[in-house]
């Protein structure tokens, strides 16, 4: 039986939303912040997707985005190093449509079928850009959502599936360009989105011989709200069928957004339930997924419901807009070389340190002879991206090179729970020195250091546990 | 193991140091040179005279600058880095080719001009991108000596409003000194709500917690002991000399408290144990130190044996360190009045050191000093260089 083993989302912390200085939609968006991207986002939620699970049992990795990193390199690769999955696996990125998320889901469930692997992990993300002020850029968010894919143990099989292909202009990005274009708003939706959908959907059923009664939740790409609630009618679908598709608190997350609303669907789901999962762009997916059993025995992940819980309301549209326009010159620091990072990055990625066998002494970056004991190449590597960690010590830098709305940048000595001190800056953080306190427990997030030489610098960082900000008032 | 000393084998029979500051004017080369011609004057030798040089640097990673600079005809020179205790380790080195008995009279020098590298701070940190050595993510060096000050308010139980009030004391002593000194880069005394006052740089560290970066340059001349007397009679002997490297463990171990610097307390052991020290604060008259930044010298007073662990604050307070307190640490301004070209500061402390031997220093004159001490600390608390130097009068 092939179909979901886990599944896992990222919402960014940071919403645009009442309370943000020149923000003049009534709804909230989640917004990535500036050491945040598509990879930063996908890494995070293909790690909260995996849990505790032996991550050596992953054998790909499918990275779909409209939004990533380079136009020519492989992201896939980059994501399965940070998530520290094997170096013998499937690696492809699944590019360039709004459709990637679910066309990549499928293509996954196709290649575990065809046995060229028994557990695939699709992560689906994007930080679509609109012009600034106009109706798209009220619409988009940012997020991500990674589904792990597999023959066996699943919490729901795919049942059926269907894809229709439709060349069309209605939203699009030329290959030189920063924001999404679209064609005259009535056109694009009448004779796309709302035409498309009900066709395609339709066309499903007939094949399958299901009808609209048969589902359980249906979990629906949307344009916008209101094009969403259109099409939902279209469809004869009642409003406990549909999965709540989070335009007023997070906005449509282009690639990710069919997934992270599966996601959600999957995260209210009982066995038997039937979930249909709908993507659209240049056509559209149609996949049905049949909850099991083991969906009762399944540990939540922080999913959707923990990262749009935990949230912070950002001050200012302006500074928001200057998280894609660094206020600095971006070769100033020179870029990393690309021989000690291939040399480097097995270690850096995974955030993996060393230890000594013969004394135990976790330490970071590795080590050949021993800090503790100082035997000499007697160590194990280590993995600490998923080990939590304490505030050693902490300062307040006012003349760090992040931008303004970042200062004062905090820089800490963290001491992990398994042993093993390092330096690492922290994200995330709340606005006082009192927020920060000695001792404040912390865990570690993929992110992008501020860029140079024409590669993105990916890195840890600390931050405090996501958790922490699920009471925070909005102000 | 045989670790030998220094004691009464070496002297220095003159000196030269430049004024420090933002030398827009002058050349690396200008300043070694003028360095340098007043060493050899105070020494009454000629160019001719010196045998062998060792050279400090950190940004002339070149030795060869210096023999085509001063001219010195096929003599060897040997350009040393070690972090900010580079111009003590070259006059370490010397003294030790001295000692060994290869040279009669060399020459250590330190020069640094870093005010031509475009950097208003340190540098150090910036940016850390996957692919380079050290992996730092953020901040300079006041970063990384304001984790020290986090900890030391933390391990001591310090509210800013008590602790800011001690750091700013020392910049207030060192400025004052340094108000003395022609030869300083910032030559004004602050008040102290003015240290209180300034921009946070890292809390902390405001502006006046930290040192200033400059240019400069300082020579000595080193003889054999028992040959210092045909040189002049109020030559200085070195009596001890010490110099540790951390491996990084308190980046590594937990167990590493972050509120003092291991390498100057094993620095300073050497030193000590070479030159029969065994109360410094009672035996010591003056003390250049590593005032890179205020909360530095703080530990600095706890690590060399100058006040008892945490004890330096109300040491401090009640003046102990000041010009006229009981022992006088940074009688010329330190680096907080000289900045810091790292690989010239060591020799310009040793200069302090000689000349208030002789009685040479002015209005920072101390009363008949007889033991004195030159200390850096270099990179970051958790792992460094440690170097520690004591200099006696002749006897």
């Amino acid at each position: 039986m092939v179909g979901i083993v886990s599944y896992g989302a990222y919402v960014p912390l940071r919403r645009l939303g009442k309370g943000t200085q020149g923000w003049r939609s009534p709804n909230e968006k989640a917004v990535a912040y500036y050491d945040e991207d598509s990879m930063t986002m996908a890494v995070a939620a293909a790690i909260d997707c995996l849990g505790d699970m032996d991550r050596e049992t992953v054998d790909g990795l499918y990275f779909a985005s409209t939004t990533g990193p380079y136009k020519e390199k492989l992201s896939a690769t980059t994501a399965a190093c940070a998530v520290d999955l094997r170096r013998d696996i499937l690696t492809a990125d699944c590019v360039d449509s709004l459709r990637a998320g679910t066309g990549a889901l499928r293509m996954a469930a196709d290649t575990v079928k065809a046995g060229s692997a028994k557990k695939l992990m699709v992560t689906a993300s994007d930080c679509r850009l609109a012009a600034p002020g106009s109706n798209l850029d009220q619409i988009f968010g940012d997020g991500a959502a990674a589904l792990l894919i597999g023959d066996s143990d699943v919490i729901a099989s795919l049942e059926a599936s269907y894809s229709v292909s439709n060349e069309l202009f209605d939203f699009w990005r030329v290959d030189t360009g920063k924001f999404v274009r679209t064609w005259e708003d009535r056109w694009v939706q009448e004779e796309g989105y709302l035409k498309v959908i009900p066709q395609v959907v339709g066309e499903f059923y007939k094949k399958y011989n299901l009808s609209p009664k048969d589902i359980t939740k249906v979990a629906l790409y949307g344009n916008n709200q209101r094009r969403h609630g259109q099409t939902v009618k279209k469809l004869g679908l009642e409003p406990e069928q549909v999965q709540e598709p989070f335009f007023t608190t997070m906005g449509n997350t282009g690639t990710a957004y069919a997934l992270m609303q599966l996601v959600a669907a999957l995260e209210d789901a009982k066995p038997g339930d039937k979930i249909l999962c709908v993507g659209y762009g240049d056509g559209a997916d149609v996949l049905l997924f049949q909850v099991t059993d083991a969906i009762t025995n399944y540990t939540p992940r922080r999913g959707m419901k923990t990262h749009l819980a935990a949230k912070t309301i950002f001050p200012s549209y302006q500074q928001y807009f200057g998280f894609h326009h660094e206020g600095r010159d971006p070769d100033a620091g020179g870029g990393p070389s690309a021989s000690a990072l291939a040399r480097e990055v097995p270690d850096i990625y995974p955030l993996r340190g060393t230890k000594c066998r013969k004394c135990g002494t976790v330490q970071y970056p590795p080590q050949r002879v021993c800090t503790n004991c100082h035997t000499k190449d007697e160590m194990d590597s280590f993995r600490l991206s998923d080990k939590r960690a304490k505030i050693f010590t902490r300062v307040l830098d006012y003349a760090a090179p992040v931008p303004g709305y970042e200062m004062p940048a905090v820089d800490l000595l963290i001491d992990w729970e398994c042993g093993g001190r390092a330096n690492f800056s922290l994200t995330d953080k709340k606005p006082n020195l009192e927020d920060i306190p000695m001792g404040m427990e912390v865990e570690m997030t993929f992110r992008k250091l501020l860029a140079g030489g024409g590669i993105h610098h990916y890195w840890w960082k600390a931050m405090p546990i996501r958790e922490s900000w699920q009471e925070k008032e909005d102000n | 193991m045989a670790v030998g000393t220094i004691k009464d084998q070496t002297a220095v029979v003159g000196m030269g140091c430049v004024k420090f500051g933002e030398n827009w004017e002058q050349s690396a080369s200008d300043m070694m040179i003028d360095a340098a011609y007043e060493a050899y004057e105070d020494a009454g030798i000629e160019p001719k005279d010196i045998e062998a040089v060792w050279f400090g640097s950190t940004q002339i990673a070149l030795g060869e600058p210096l023999a085509y600079n001063l001219k010195l005809d096929y003599k060897p020179v040997t350009r040393i880095e070690n972090l900010c205790a580079t111009a003590t380790d070259a006059f370490r080195n010397a003294c030790f080719a001295v000692a060994a008995g290869m040279y009669d009279v060399v020459m250590a020098l330190g020069c640094e001009k870093l005010k031509d590298t475009g950097h208003g701070g340190l540098g150090g940190g910036g940016g850390g991108a996957p692919g380079t050595m050290l992996m730092v993510p953020s901040g300079g060096p006041f970063t990384a000596f304001s984790r020290m000050a986090n900890r030391y308010m933390e391990h001591y139980g310090w509210t800013y409003e008590e602790f800011k009030p001690i750091l700013a004391k020392i910049a207030v002593k060192n400025h004052y000194n340094g108000s003395l000194n022609p030869k300083a880069h910032f030559q004004m005394a602050i008040t102290e709500e003015q240290a209180i006052n300034a921009p946070m740089m890292a809390w902390p560290l405001g502006l006046y917690d930290c040192c200033g970066v400059s240019d400069g340059s300082a020579a000595a001349i080193i003889t054999r002991a028992d040959m210092a007397k045909s040189f002049r009679d109020d030559y200085t002997l070195v009596k001890g000399v010490g110099l540790a490297v951390g491996s990084r463990q308190g980046w590594l171990q937990q167990s590493y408290d972050m509120v003092h610097m291991e390498e100057t307390i094993r620095a300073a052991q050497q030193a000590y144990e070479q030159a029969g020290i065994k109360d410094p604060y009672k035996e010591i008259d003056l003390a250049e130190v590593h005032d890179c930044f205020s909360i530095t010298e703080l530990v600095i007073m706890e690590d060399l044996g100058f006040a008892p662990r945490g004890g330096a604050p109300e040491y401090v307070k009640e003046g102990r360190f000041q010009l006229d307190g009981d022992l006088a640490v940074n009688p010329d301004g330190g680096l907080k009045s000289f900045g810091h070209p790292i690989g010239a500061s060591g020799l310009r402390m040793l200069y302090e050191i000689y000349k208030q031997m002789q009685g040479k220093a002015g209005p920072r004159q101390r009363k008949n000093p007889t033991l004195g001490l030159t200390h850096n600390f270099g990179l970051n608390p958790g792992s460094g260089v440690g170097s520690v130097t004591i200099i006696g009068q002749r006897d």
